[in-house]
Formats: structure tokens, C-alpha cells, sequence
């Protein structure tokens, strides 16, 4: 009855339950002991190599690494046009543009001017402990120099080494095909 | 003279290195086979497929500081790991390993061992008071009830073995089964219980209670760091190894193969002492495999699956053998 003292309208659920076979529990124990066993040899199978897929999640992370994405951001590095020839201009846009400021330019002048380039840094230098990865300096480069690469694992002993100097920047950025060749032609 | 020293190198072999090195052993298959279960790998990095894990393990737990905090009781918070451990390995001293290679080969046999192991539970509550905190505190006083508890089906589901065979002598129980066949054929019920209350006399999953870690933490070790840690831990594996070579010993024919005759002299001690440890890796395996398959019992539902069912369970099964002893005996 409800508050006003009127009938209420129960509806009785029906509880299931368990039978005698679910009660003894021993059926369903083998069966969770064949499903765990399965998967045991399904891992044991992966040491020798039995299938062709492996049931094994674990990466060996060492040996193998993540293959990331072609627009990952990773640690910022210069690069080279395919005749070696470095295509930062030192216009130092980037070093404006860096959010926490990690990049510092020392541009210099070349003497001659007779290839289209007027400047070339001298000193490049991006500080990996305040970069934040955000790529504003790869969207701000005019001269398509300067990329964000799938390299994500910094480690090193000493502080001075998270300072990546030009050398290591070329290093990490290699050669990129270019379009442009301003070199060649304006 | 040789006699005492021949015993005392016995004794200083299987219980100072074959046993805590089987223990090892099994720390090391208890996580690459909880691994593979998972699938996962495991550890496989230190060693051959990781097999120097354990001692990694062991030299960390070594290195580890041994705190002992302000506000346990001293002599029993150092008393209690070894009060574990030596049960433990006093236990196996009865279990015939190989032809003749029991090191007390008593007539009273098994009973020494549930001796023995009821002694255990001392080190697990003590543990549990000493550490002086709410959890290790109720983890204890949950395994002293659960111990005592399964210790009856224990104990009654051993008692048909012995009408069988007629000894308590384990020898004598391996020879009858040479004779006339493995004992589980006969008394699978038996064996049955037998294997579940030695679960939970062991503390494993799926009996953990003592130890629940998403409750208690840890249960009655949550204030031992280091080696006293250790022990407890070494204690749980040993225990293991004492209940599978029991399960072997009484129910699988023990260090004998069914059929194949072994050799006699020293061949036939190390070949039968290879069968042994066969059988017994196929039981520390099937620890392993049911603690990664089954979630842990309610402690209301361990208490009824012992005294409801397993208890009474084990009382009909010795009083069914003993009337078909009765029937067939002219």
C-alpha cells in the first residue's frame, strides 16, 4: 500500500537461479582454467615463434620502438636541401616566435651575395629543456629549414646536453627534398 | 656418528639450498606464467628467459633497509618471519622425494607434517599482532581461523588414504600405490578436498584472505620490509612445494612411475627423484595457473565452502571408505 492506503501494483521479478552445475562451481573453474591456459600458450607460442600473429601484447620497448606518425611532434632539428647545403637563412622568426624562448640564433653574413643568401646562423641553439614541442617554429620558417622530427627520447647525464647545438640539429634533421633551391634561383 | 652428520648435510642440502632454490624456481614460473596468462612476457631480461630474476629479487631484498617501525612489538616483529619459515620447512622433512631419500622416514609420516603445519599459523598471526596496525592485525586473525578451519578437511580427507593403505608410514603409502595403482583413482573425492583445503591452507587464491591486498594492503606482512618480507614470502612457496609433494605423495604415486619399473642402486634414487619433481612441477604449475584464473573468495563464503561443505564433505568420504573397506575385506 501506498500513502494514501490504495493498493500498489507490484510486479514480482523473477530471480535467476543458479543451478545446481553453477553451484558446485567446478564446471565453470575448468572452464576459467582452459580459457588462462589458452592464452598461456597462445604467449609460450610467441617465444617460438609458432604463429604468425602474436598473442603477446608487451613491446620489447629497446628493441622495438613506436612508429609514430609522419606529423608527430617530436624534438625540433635543422635540415639540408639534397645538395647539403643548409636552408636556414638565420631570419631568427622562429626564435621569436618560440613560446618559452629555447631558440637562440647567432647570424652571420656571407661575404659574397652572388647565390641569393645573404645570411647563414653562425650559432643555432634550441635549450630541449624549456622546447614544449608545440612546431610554431616549423610554422613559422619561410624557408622550410627547420622541422619537428619523430625523435622523442631525450636522455643524457649532464644539462649542457639537452642544449642541442647546429651540428646535432643537422645531424637529427638530415636531408629533406626541396622545391624551393634558392640557391640556384630566386 | 656419520649417521648425525650424514643427516645434518641431508637436512643443510634440501633445506638450506634445494628448497628455498625450488622456491626461487617458483617465484620466477609464478610470474612468467601470470605474465603469459595476461599476455604479457614477464620478466625475461635478467638471465636466460629471466631465470636470474630471482636472485635480482633476492640481492634487492638484501640491500633493502630493514626498518623495523616504532610502534611494533620488537621480539615478536623479529620472531615471526622464522616462526613462519621453519614449520614450513620442518614440514617437508617426512615427504619421501626420492627412493628412500625421505631425511625423517617416520611411521607417523603425515601426521608429523599437519603437526608441523599447524605450527605455521603461529608465524602468520604473530606476524599479524606483532606489526601492531589494523591490517595485518585482521589479516592475521583471518588466517589463524581460516588455517584452523581447513586444517579438519585437511586432516579427514587424508584419513581415506590411510584405511586404504593401511599406514601412515609414506613409504609405505608410495609402495601400496606401486603395487596397486595411484590412490586418486580410488579416492577422487578425497583428492578433490584435499586439493582445495590445501589452497587454502597455503593461503593462495583463490584463499588469500590473510593476505588481500585490495583490503588489507598486504594482510599479516604489510608492516615487514626486507628480509623479514622475504621470509614470509619464502614460507608461502615452501608451504607450496610441502602440499604439492603431499598431493603426489599420497594420491599420485609419489617418486614411482605406474607400469615402468626404475632401476635399483643410486640410478634408480636420482631417476625416481626426477619423477617426483615432474609430478610436483605439474601441481606448483597448477598453484599458479588456478591463482591467475580465480578471483578471491568472500570471507563468509570460505568460511561456509570449509565447515558447510568440505568439512562435512571430507566425513562422508572417510566414512564411505571405510564401509567399502568393510564390504569387500572378507
Amino acid at each position: 500500500m501506498d500513502r494514501d492506503g490504495d493498493a500498489v501494483k507490484t510486479r514480482v521479478v523473477k530471480r535467476p537461479q543458479m543451478s545446481l552445475g553453477e553451484r558446485i562451481y567446478f564446471a565453470t573453474i575448468v572452464k576459467g582454467l582452459l580459457l588462462t591456459i589458452r592464452h598461456f600458450f597462445g604467449v609460450f607460442g610467441d617465444l617460438f615463434h609458432w604463429k604468425t600473429k602474436t598473442t603477446a601484447i608487451t613491446m620489447q620497448y629497446p628493441e622495438e620502438r613506436w612508429d609514430f606518425k609522419d606529423n608527430f611532434r617530436g624534438a625540433p632539428a635543422l635540415v639540408m636541401d639534397q645538395f647539403g647545403r643548409e636552408k636556414c637563412v638565420a631570419c631568427q622568426m622562429c626564435e621569436f616566435v618560440c613560446p618559452p624562448k629555447a631558440i637562440t640564433i647567432w647570424p652571420a653574413e656571407f661575404a659574397t651575395t652572388d647565390n641569393n643568401v645573404e645570411k647563414y646562423p653562425d650559432r643555432f641553439e634550441i635549450d630541449m629543456l624549456r622546447c614544449i614541442y608545440c612546431g610554431f617554429c616549423e610554422e613559422a620558417c619561410p624557408e622550410e629549414a627547420i622541422f619537428l622530427v619523430k625523435e622523442a627520447e631525450l636522455v643524457h647525464t649532464e644539462k649542457k646536453d639537452f642544449i642541442h647545438d647546429k651540428k646535432k640539429l643537422y645531424q637529427m634533421g638530415g636531408i629533406r627534398e626541396d622545391r624551393i633551391l634558392k640557391w640556384q634561383h630566386k | 656418528m656419520t649417521y648425525v652428520l650424514g643427516k645434518l648435510l641431508h637436512i643443510v642440502i634440501v633445506a638450506g639450498a634445494a628448497l628455498p632454490g625450488l622456491a626461487a624456481v617458483l617465484v620466477w614460473a609464478e610470474r612468467r606464467v601470470s605474465a603469459f596468462i595476461q599476455d604479457r612476457l614477464g620478466p625475461n631480461r635478467v638471465g636466460p628467459a629471466g631465470l636470474l630474476q630471482p636472485i635480482a629479487d633476492l640481492l634487492k631484498f638484501i640491500f633493502k633497509e630493514d626498518v623495523i617501525p616504532g610502534h611494533v612489538n620488537k621480539t615478536l616483529y623479529v620472531l615471526a618471519p622464522a616462526m613462519s619459515l621453519v614449520p614450513a620447512l620442518v614440514a617437508f622433512c617426512v615427504v619421501p622425494y626420492a627412493r628412500g631419500m625421505a631425511i625423517a622416514d617416520v611411521n607417523v609420516g603425515i601426521l608429523l607434517v599437519f603437526a608441523i603445519s599447524s605450527i605455521a599459523v603461529y608465524g602468520v598471526s604473530i606476524g599479524g599482532w606483532a606489526g601492531n596496525s589494523k591490517y595485518s592485525l585482521l589479516g592475521g586473525v583471518r588466517a589463524s581461523a581460516q588455517m584452523i578451519s581447513y586444517e579438519l578437511a585437511l586432516g579427514a580427507s587424508c584419513v581415506p588414504v590411510f584405511l586404504v593403505v593401511g599406514e601412515l608410514n609414506m613409504e609405505a603409502i608410495v609402495a601400496w600405490q606401486k603395487a596397486n595403482g595411484w590412490l586418486v583413482f580410488y579416492l577422487f573425492p578425497a583428492w578433490i578436498i584435499f586439493l582445495v583445503s590445501s589452497y587454502a591452507e597455503t593461503n593462495r587464491l583463490p584463499f588469500d584472505l590473510p593476505e588481500a591486498e585490495t583490503e588489507l594492503v598486504a594482510g599479516y606482512h604489510t608492516e615487514y620490509s626486507s628480509m623479514k618480507f622475504a621470509l614470509f614470502f619464502l614460507a608461502e612457496y615452501i608451504h607450496m612445494i610441502t602440499a604439492s609433494a603431499l598431493s603426489v605423495t599420497l594420491f599420485f604415486g609419489g617418486y614411482e612411475l605406474p607400469w615402468v619399473t626404475l632401476p635399483g642402486g643410486a640410478w634408480g634414487t636420482v631417476l625416481s627423484g626426477l619423477v617426483f619433481f615432474g609430478k610436483i612441477s605439474f601441481f606448483l604449475f597448477l598453484f599458479i595457473w588456478v591463482r591467475w584464473t580465480l578471483p578471491r573468495f568472500r570471507y563468509d563464503q570460505l568460511m561456509n565452502l570449509g565447515w558447510k561443505i568440505l568439512f562435512p564433505a571430507s566425513l562422508v568420504v572417510v566414512l564411505a571408505t571405510a564401509g567399502w573397506i568393510a564390504m569387500v575385506t572378507p
